[in-house]
């Protein structure tokens, strides 16, 4: 049974992850940005779905859209307060815009933390779970809202591949993701195509930080966790991709998992961490990624 | 090199030490106190410094080389109750191994796949201290039961004096042609390379000596406060700190970090009646800096002195 119990558990989690992550590869993708600020803009989403419950007494279904438009804002506020004055500067030499990028959010990241701890203190705040009780899956009591979880999850990775893949918007960010120079030579304007990514951006993580309020609580303090985690998973699948995301996410999920359940829950993190060092000296590109 | 002994920065920085020299005739300790923490952390700052602005590697993980060299001293000096020399100094040279470590996957991989090993080494050695609680103290703390002295004043004089020594060497280094070599190699490695320079060699000696000054700094700290714990020698948000710092100061002119470091410590300090939005104010000083003035503190100043 315990095989059964880390099959679901993994299950919801390695979701979870593959959500958080699939934004943070799509930016880096197109606009090669890696966003430090990650984690607090989940942590920013399952915050405000909490006082809009909780404090406003919203239900919980407005609760969570209130979640979600709170990360869509701080989102495109990290595009247009950090990332785009970094990326359009004159003083900034091209070859350190990355690092400056990394810097610049990295700040921001820890502002909105600081913020979120004084406004909102540090304690761990769990959202009410839209979907409520346990259901019974041979033999093992798992909360309805794992399941529904896992379900969004999935359907909002699936909306994605559909909105990437058959839509001309979605085309135009996939090639850009490609040869942005390409794109723009087709007449296509490179930062709106940003914008619409940002937007993505937000909302996928919008939705990973208010599943995740549900599933596990979130605190002031998750920021660096969160953030730690989303990147890993990300050079593990190889930067920019996202299909290699979506496998990676699994793979550090069930890892964590197992190591929970069969050695010590203080041991967690630890196997994941040991692979991707692994996976760093032998294939440095990561599992899916191009160079 | 002779011209920097008649340069104004030159002036500058005698007046700035021996104006801190006699600090201890007229402040009080806990000002001292303050100011101890911040010269070890200006080490920490230079020495990534030489790593980031001169070989060009972005290390997400100064806190694997202070930490290393931290406890590593600390857990001598508890287990065994070697001399605070001795241990200081193997807590350095275990820093260097740890450098050395962490060279091998630089010497592969570049930009933010190594930025992440770096990451990753710390959370390591993160999990290391917690799991090996009886060797380390855990989460607790190591406790240690030497100190190198009790009297701030000389607690002062030792850090000045360390911070200046290392700034020293590190500016001199930076400023050698093995210096300008780094910057090439950090700028365009193949290039480099073509023009005949050993990267190899390079990189590593910037790494070699970057860990060597990091864990001494460290094991120093670990004596100064009589205890090692994650929180003050290898948790990320440290790291983040001494990144920070020689961004703030200026990257690649080395002294910047230090002064970026100061800066950092000291505001906190005069912003701890804000409570918690001191940190709060400290990034978005930083940001501001990082977006509107991306030299840094000692960038600005040397470019306008440049240009006048």
């Amino acid at each position: 049974m315990l095989a059964l119990q880390i099959l679901i558990d993994g299950f919801a989690i390695s979701a979870l992850y593959a959500l958080g992550a699939t934004g943070f590869t799509l930016i880096f993708g197109v606009s090669g940005v890696l966003n430090l600020s990650h984690g607090a803009i989940m942590v920013a989403a399952a915050v405000a779905a909490w006082a809009a419950a909780s404090v406003l007494h919203l239900d919980t279904y407005s609760g969570a859209l209130v979640g979600v438009g709170v990360a869509l804002i701080v989102s495109f506020a990290t595009y247009f307060v950090v990332v785009k004055p970094i990326q359009n500067s004159r003083r900034i030499p091209n070859e350190e815009k990355e690092i400056f990028v990394l810097t610049g959010t990295l700040l921001w990241g820890i502002m909105i933390q600081e913020l979120i701890a004084y406004f909102f203190t540090n304690n761990a705040k769990t959202v009410l779970p839209i979907v409520e009780g346990v259901v019974d899956i041979f033999g093992n009591r798992t909360p309805r809202n794992n399941i529904f979880t896992a379900l969004v999850c999935c359907l909002v990775i699936g909306l994605l591949w559909l909105l990437v893949n058959r839509t001309r918007t979605g085309k135009a960010v996939l090639a850009a993701s490609m040869n942005p120079r390409g794109v723009t030579l087709l007449g296509l304007e490179l930062t709106q195509i940003y914008l619409v990514v940002w937007a993505i951006y937000g909302i996928l993580a919008g939705i990973a930080g208010v599943l995740l309020g549900m599933f596990l609580g979130v605190s002031s303090y998750s920021v660096g966790p969160l953030t730690a985690s989303a990147f890993s998973i990300v050079v593990l699948g190889g930067l920019g991709s996202v299909s290699g995301s979506l496998i990676a996410a699994f793979v550090v999920g069930y890892l964590e998992t197992i190591t929970a359940y069969l050695v010590s829950p203080a041991y967690r993190t630890i196997p994941a961490l040991l692979l991707l060092v692994i996976v760093m000296y032998i294939r440095p590109q990561g599992l899916l990624g191009r160079r | 090199m002779a011209g920097f002994f008649t340069s104004r920065l030159f002036f500058i920085s005698l007046v700035c030490v021996v104006v801190a020299a006699t600090l201890p005739l007229y402040v009080s300790g806990y000002v001292l106190g303050l100011l101890t923490v911040a010269f070890y952390f200006g080490v920490f700052a230079m020495a990534w410094d030489l790593l980031f602005g001169f070989a060009g590697e972005v290390n997400f993980g100064p806190t694997f080389l202070i930490g290393t060299g931290a406890y590593t001293a600390g857990i001598l000096n508890n287990q065994f109750g070697w001399s605070v020399y001795l241990c200081i100094l193997l807590g350095a040279l275990a820093s260097v191994v740890a450098g050395l470590v962490l060279a091998l996957p630089a010497l592969r991989v570049r930009g933010p796949y190594f930025g992440l090993t770096t990451l990753v080494a710390v959370l390591m050695l993160q999990n290391f201290v917690v799991v090996f609680a009886d060797l380390t103290g855990g989460e607790i703390g190591l406790t240690i039961p030497d100190v190198i002295t009790i009297n701030a004043g000389a607690n002062y004089w030792i850090a000045l004096g360390f911070m200046t020594t290392s700034a020293a060497i590190l500016y001199g280094l930076s400023q050698s042609p093995i210096g300008l070599v780094l910057q090439a190699s950090g700028q365009d490695p193949v290039q480099a390379g073509a023009l005949g320079f050993n990267i190899v060699k390079h990189k590593l000696a910037a790494f070699i000596v970057s860990a060597f000054f990091s864990g001494l700094s460290g094991a120093l700290l670990v004596f100064y406060f009589g205890t090692a714990s994650v929180g003050t020698v290898v948790d990320v948000a440290v790291g983040v700190n001494v990144i920070v710092s020689a961004v703030l100061g200026g990257r690649r002119t080395v002294l910047g970090a230090a002064l970026g470091a100061i800066f950092l410590i000291v505001a906190g300090e005069f912003l701890r009646p804000t409570g918690e939005l001191a940190t709060f104010i400290v990034s978005a000083v930083a940001l501001l800096v990082v977006l509107f003035f991306p030299g840094g503190f000692l960038g600005a100043a040397l470019s306008r002195e440049a240009r006048s």
